[in-house]
């Protein structure tokens, strides 16, 4: 897709610690087209914060390691200038972050927080423009009196209104490309839905392209065009948000789909949690990193304690998915566990009448 | 805002109230417990070998043998009012705020110790200027290149700082640079108002001996706010701002490390307008804290209890000052 307007190509994010080197991204491409919203979806640990960050440049200063290409609007970010960079951040891309409350500072009023953002991309502005940009922008994002409230501080505010003030700040300068790193996480599951709609909205109204982290996958569900979704720093699975729900090709998609209470069902299923932790980005394990949680490793013949698997196109949708299970045999399981047949293991796991959907 | 400053200040004239009360009573009642008796209390009121007479007009004078409440009443009567003492012949008065006469000089406290505050105030200040100052930039720059060697020097420089001792310090400093290369000679003091200059080269090296030991825990206390400021969400929302990274350290790192840092500096510089004992002794400087040593060797019990009150004092007020300091610094305080 060469007139993608943020394309990631084998990008690799490492971090040289003294326990060894931690592999945070290992590899993850993806491109991303004006106006469309992308989901990044993992567990903690899965790299998709490592990633987005290393869009946004902000590994600067520490000591990782950063190969592969990052392209915006057809400019090279990796290796780029420390000054170019810092040029398009905040101005061109843009971030929200989970924590409004810590991400704010503590210090100075939200207009003040504001004002400077512009100002940093739009020297010409005076402080009367920018400040009144920036009660504009408090009017934008949904908040009462603006024209008051720019002058107060983040304590002063509300979760959600601590949110809308973070994107408030993120948009000022109408960036093209706007990361929001779970922005719905630390707030009251009502504030969610706002927070989101609010975040579509505006993403209609600016142009922008959306990349939204988040462990969720009922939160991009509604949201996305596209899914990647990351484990240990790789890719799982890559593809349309349609396809990846009608389809999930990998068995690390289905545990967070089956993992997730789901509304749109008949009947009530039960809950499967995908068993164990994610593995340590220093000792990645051999083969497929997902095969020591997988239910169907053993499916392959030991091919997936071994054999890296590649990121492959499906023939029933042609998404991208890092499995080696065969065709016919993701579709039958993927038949059964959406069947509402609950693994062997869950079975054994969790006593006789215990937990309820 | 005003209000919150009215409730501090009449706060801080009950706390004041208390610590006189607290002075009066290690003064004049603990003695009392050990015995001594107001006949040798009156004793060291009067010159050498006096008469017995003598004795027991200064105890009736003064009131030594009277209930404490009313010595104390009286005591803090000469403070905010004056004392009038009547010696039999004649009236001398003693005017506010009085803390008597002094048993060595015979002369009011008062005036005494107000004479040796400019010394104590220029060694305070200036030291305090070179401390924030060194300590700071210092901690600044050890926090954002932690690890690094100047990280490392400046850390163990600081560990030295902080465990060497002003007297041990301040020798060797005499030593080196006013006998053996004398480039400050006669360390004495000179009011500033009589020559600006000479105040100040004799106050250097007083100066970078007090400031070496503070600066030191400056450093330490800076470095460890930065790396933690440093480490804040809010910084990384800075960054993604597209701030430089010189906005970013300065007005969002420091500015939120600075302000325990500045919470400290008011205690300490109380503390030190208090006298700088130490400092003051090592370069016989005559501030308050020379006053201090002196009045405590003659065992001069007026000069004591004045200069007590008054280091008490300067520590409420910087109190005082820190917390209404505080609530301009964050916001989230509020009254």
């Amino acid at each position: 897709m060469p007139d993608a307007l943020l394309e990631v190509q084998d990008l690799r994010i490492h971090f040289p610690t003294q326990d060894g080197l931690v592999k945070a991204v290992d590899g993850v491409s993806f491109s991303l087209e004006r106006g469309r919203t992308l989901g990044i979806v993992g567990e903690s640990g899965s790299g998709k914060s490592v990633t987005s960050l290393g869009v946004m440049g902000l590994h600067q200063g520490t000591q990782a390691r950063i190969t592969g290409h990052i392209r915006l609007d057809g400019e090279e970010l990796v290796g780029a200038q420390p000054a170019r960079i810092r040029e398009l951040r905040g101005n061109k891309m843009a971030m929200i972050f989970q924590d409004p409350l810590s991400s704010l500072h503590p210090y100075y009023s939200v207009g003040n927080q504001i004002v400077e953002a512009y100002r940093i991309h739009n020297p010409e502005a005076t402080k009367q423009q920018a400040r009144q940009r920036a009660v504009d922008m408090l009017a934008r994002v949904g908040i009462p009196e603006p024209k008051v409230r720019v002058d107060d501080y983040p304590h002063q505010f509300s979760g959600g209104m601590r949110q809308r003030v973070m994107i408030a700040m993120a948009l000022s300068c109408r960036p093209e490309v706007l990361i929001a790193d779970e922005p719905t996480t630390a707030l009251e599951v009502t504030i969610q839905a706002q927070i989101l709609d609010l975040i579509s909205d505006l993403q209609a109204e600016f142009g922008s392209a959306v990349i939204m982290i988040t462990h969720d996958l009922g939160v991009v569900a509604e949201l996305s065009d596209d899914i990647l979704v990351m484990y240990a720093g790789r890719v799982a699975e890559y593809g349309s948000a349609a396809d990846i729900f009608a389809r999930p090709g990998h068995p690390y998609t289905w545990g967070l789909l089956a993992s997730m209470p789901r509304m749109d069902r008949e009947r009530l299923t039960r809950l499967v949690p995908i068993p164990g932790t994610p593995p340590s980005l220093i000792r990645v394990p051999p083969g497929c990193p997902f095969h020591p949680r997988c239910r169907y490793g053993h499916l392959n013949g030991g091919r997936s304690e071994t054999e890296v698997p590649e990121l492959r196109a499906t023939e029933e949708t042609g998404h991208l998915v890092a499995c080696h299970l065969t065709a016919a045999e993701r579709t039958r399981q993927w038949a059964l566990l959406s069947a509402g047949q609950v693994p062997d293991d869950v079975k054994a796991t969790v006593p006789q009448g215990g937990v309820e959907a | 805002m005003i209000t919150f400053i009215i409730r501090r200040l009449i706060g801080t004239v009950f706390l004041l109230v208390v610590v006189s009360m607290i002075t009066f009573a290690i003064f004049f009642i603990i003695p009392r417990l050990a015995g001594q008796t107001t006949y040798q209390l009156a004793t060291q009121y009067v010159g050498r070998n006096p008469t017995r007479e003598a004795i027991l007009q200064i105890e009736r004078q003064l009131g030594l043998a009277d209930p404490l409440y009313l010595q104390y009443g009286r005591f803090l009567k000469g403070i905010v009012f004056g004392t009038h003492y009547n010696s039999g012949t004649s009236t001398t008065y003693c005017p506010p705020p009085c803390f008597g006469y002094s048993f060595r000089s015979q002369q009011p406290v008062w005036p005494q110790m107000v004479s040796d505050i400019p010394v104590t105030l220029s060694l305070a200040i200036g030291a305090s200027v070179l401390w924030l100052v060194g300590g700071v930039s210092i901690g600044v720059l050890s926090a954002l290149r932690r690890g690094s060697f100047f990280d490392r020097f400046s850390m163990g420089v600081a560990l030295a700082g902080v465990s060497l001792p002003i007297f041990f310090t301040g020798l060797i400093a005499l030593e080196l640079f006013s006998y053996k290369w004398p480039i400050f000679p006669n360390v004495t003091y000179v009011s500033f108002t009589t020559n600006p200059l000479l105040w100040a080269r004799n106050l250097v090296l007083p100066w970078i001996v007090l400031a070496f030991l503070y600066a030191a825990l400056y450093a330490r206390l800076t470095r460890a706010g930065m790396l933690e400021t440093m480490s804040e969400d809010y910084i990384r929302t800075a960054r993604a701002k597209g701030l430089p990274e010189r906005t970013v350290i300065v007005k969002h790192g420091l500015r939120a490390a600075l302000t325990p840092i500045v919470t400290i500096f008011g205690m300490d510089l109380g503390l030190l307008l208090g006298g700088a004992i130490i400092t003051e002794v090592t370069f016989s400087l005559p501030g308050l804290g020379l006053f201090t040593v002196q009045a405590i060797q003659n065992q001069d019990l007026p000069e004591i209890l004045g200069v007590t009150l008054l280091a008490a004092f300067f520590i409420v007020i910087a109190n005082l000052v820190v917390d209404i300091f505080y609530a301009v610094l964050d916001p989230r305080v509020r009254y």
